[in-house]
């Protein structure tokens, strides 16, 4: 589960982490007067940034800096609404504009190979990593977390020194133990401070000092963990959310909306996905992923074809089962029920193999549905019904 | 020989009084897999599967009666490292985590502890392994085996008894079929397990099915390449049409940062002099120009 900047920040504020103010303001009003409040405690200029899950805010325009209440009110303005990356931007954060004087990236992720927490600092901060990653790998300092211990202190000394922060080590280290504790501590996937920045701060009496602070935050919770922190599903960011969403995991289906046109219901993650390329192969595009789960029975297959038919690009609908602790049977006395229940005409062929698949052929076959033996066969028929019922009898719309 | 499951199983299933556990430990049973002994902590006492199998509180228990030396788990997420740890702490030696949902940092500390122990890990989110008609711990459906001398080892579960059908319908049976998982954190990787395939004199023929996140198959490639030359292989990777970002149903099965694609993968295998397949069902053809007699 991905999570907002302001609520990642949130997060590394609990730990200890040094993280400037900010406030979250969904109008342009309240970001004037959140603009109001910080330039009120001496602050040059703010900065008004895009609160959405997806990278790339900065080259789409959803960060501005402002001088005045005015001017913070106005960039707010633009923000809320526009459109990044297919995500309407509904909520800004507003804080102070940090006098930046290096900027640097640290995160943490799971390093699967190693099986351990991998800590990453470029001095290059500002830029994405994988791009620091690709041209210059040499410039990462990598550092594997202790499998039970967590970061130690000569590793966050290391780290530290690599990224030339001598002159800021107690913070640094601070830092970096800080970031490897909020990933244990609320099972994070990743946590990225990108970027890190030393920046410059004045004191009433006008006399500069240095000082690391976390100015953008990026943190991913693991799904697994989040029965065991009831406490992080509020930051579930519904408005990002397509309902569909909502509603299969509600159902304990796996869903994921693709741009195609031909629906797929499948059981098991790796078949699903094997049914979407076969789709592709075959000339089509699948509409979306779709795993049922282990075992799934006619009511969930019935509520796996509301969501597939609440795409109105869908034009066809592949069904494949590879009946295991999934009986074939149930699955078609599923699709029966659904088709009695459907709202809009769609093609559908049906593939069920293994456990119950007899059962399974003669239920299908009496209702009149198009079956298929291969799944080869089945993505070829579904594309192919899908070309039909395009309206000029072209072949389906590809997204792309 | 076969690899992992064989004529020496002795099984005990963690979880048998569950329904899960009891389901497949009755199909187990039906395929001919000699199991053991069942623990479910405050049954102990109790038999299981139409009394044919003795419950115990604890697996210590069980391995000292029973002589237990493989354990299957079916225990929740919330416990199941847990139930991990107490096999490896019994001395069992081979394990097989089928649970879904463990959060991934428990893996990271459950894994070096259960290698600690000296014990072996599958999983979790796997299906089990069979050996046909020899043995089968797990999921994985008995009838879509056929005995013979192909191993298969995959990150998948239905994808995989596609896989195994396809060869199975073409007459090409198998020595072993692991599957491995799809979290990101895994006790046996794909070069744990090609490396006992390697070790089998069984199996002539490697069939891997891996699909999008991570770096496993480029790993596993670049271990074929230096220690499975002359050895028949052929590949299955799923996800080609998966987008960047999402999580396609396995916790595991994700691309992030532009790393992890099919397309990587493919290039990987194939730079390794290993054929990957279009669909599964191209699999048997693959294996026969590879020289699968």
């Amino acid at each position: 589960m991905k999570i907002q900047e302001a609520d990642a920040k949130g997060l590394l504020l609990a730990q200890g982490l040094p993280v400037p103010p900010w406030v979250v303001a969904r109008t342009a009003a309240e970001a004037r007067a959140a603009a109001e409040r910080i330039l009120a405690t001496g602050a040059e200029r703010v900065v008004v940034k895009a609160q959405v899950l997806v990278g790339g805010r900065g080259k789409a325009g959803g960060v501005k800096l402002a001088g005045s209440a005015t001017e913070a009110e106005g960039a707010a303005r633009q923000i809320l609404g526009m459109d990044i990356k297919g995500i309407t931007v509904r909520k800004v954060l507003v804080g102070e504009a940090a006098d930046i004087v290096t900027e640097i990236y640290l995160g943490a992720v799971l390093d699967r190979a190693a099986r351990r927490i991998l800590l990453m600092g470029s001095a290059e901060g500002g830029v994405e990593i994988e791009q620091v990653a690709a041209e210059r790998p040499e410039a990462i300092v990598r550092i594997h977390a202790h499998p039970f211990l967590g970061l130690l202190d000569w590793q966050a000394r290391q780290m530290a020194f690599g990224l030339g922060l001598a002159a800021h080590r107690a913070a640094a280290v601070a830092i970096a133990k800080g970031l490897v504790r909020t990933m244990l501590a609320y099972d994070a996937d990743l946590v990225e401070i990108n970027p890190l920045a030393v920046v410059r701060t004045r004191a009433a009496d006008g006399t500069e000092s240095l000082a690391l602070q976390c100015l953008d935050a990026k943190i991913t919770i693991d799904d697994s963990a989040l029965p065991r922190h009831p406490d992080l599903e509020s930051l579930r960011d519904l408005d990002e959310e397509d309902p569909t969403d909502a509603a299969a995991r509600a159902e304990g289906i796996s869903f994921i909306k693709l741009d195609g046109t031909i629906g797929c219901m499948v059981n098991g993650a790796g078949l699903a996905m094997t049914t979407m390329d076969l789709v592709k192969r075959a000339g089509g595009e699948p509409a979306n992923f779709l795993d049922i789960g282990g075992g799934a029975r006619a009511d969930r297959v019935a509520a796996a074809m509301r969501l597939i038919l609440s795409d109105p690009k869908v034009e066809a609908i592949l069904v494949n089962i590879f009946g295991g602790i999934t009986r074939g049977d149930e699955v078609a006395h599923g699709l029966i029920e659904a088709r009695g229940q459907q709202t809009r005409e769609v093609p559908m062929v049906v593939r069920i193999v293994g456990t119950n698949a007899e059962e399974a052929a003669r239920l299908l076959t009496e209702a009149r549905f198009e079956t298929a033996t291969s799944l080869d066969e089945a993505a070829a028929k579904a594309v192919a019904a899908a070309q039909r019922t395009t309206p000029s009898g072209s072949p389906s719309r590809s997204p792309r | 020989m076969s690899i992992l499951v064989g004529r020496d199983t002795r099984l005990m299933v963690q979880g048998i009084t569950g329904r899960e556990g009891e389901f497949h430990s009755r199909a187990m049973v039906e395929y001919g897999t000699p199991l053991v002994a069942g623990v479910t902590p405050g049954k102990g006492g109790q038999t299981a599967i139409d009394g044919r199998v003795p419950v115990f509180d604890t697996v210590a228990e069980a391995v000292t009666q029973t002589g237990a030396n493989t354990s299957c788990i079916y225990v929740p997420a919330a416990g199941a490292p847990d139930a991990i740890l107490e096999a490896a702490g019994a001395g069992i030696a081979t394990i097989f985590c089928i649970t879904e949902g463990i959060p991934a940092l428990d893996m990271l500390t459950t894994v070096k502890a259960v290698r600690a122990a000296g014990a072996r890990l599958i999983g979790p989110n796997c299906p089990g392994a069979t050996s046909p008609g020899r043995a089968k711990v797990g999921i994985i459906p008995g009838s879509i085996h056929r005995e013979g001398r192909v191993g298969v080892v995959s990150r998948s579960g239905t994808l995989t008894y596609e896989a195994v059908q396809a060869m199975t319908d073409a007459g090409i049976g198998q020595s072993t079929c692991v599957g491995i998982g799809g979290d990101p954190i895994v006790g046996s990787t794909f070069v744990d397990v090609l490396e006992l395939f390697g070790a089998d004199p069984e199996t002539e023929a490697i069939v891997l099915i891996g699909e999008i996140g991570g770096a496993a198959e480029e790993a596993a490639a670049a271990w074929a390449l230096e220690h499975l030359r002359g050895v028949p292989m052929a590949a299955f990777i799923a996800g080609r049409t998966a987008p960047e970002g999402k999580r396609m149903g396995h916790a595991g099965a994700i691309i992030s940062g532009g790393s992890g694609t099919a397309a990587g993968k493919v290039a990987a295998l194939e730079a390794a002099g290993i054929h990957v397949a279009g669909s599964p069902t191209e699999i048997p053809a693959l294996l026969r120009a590879a020289g699968v007699g």
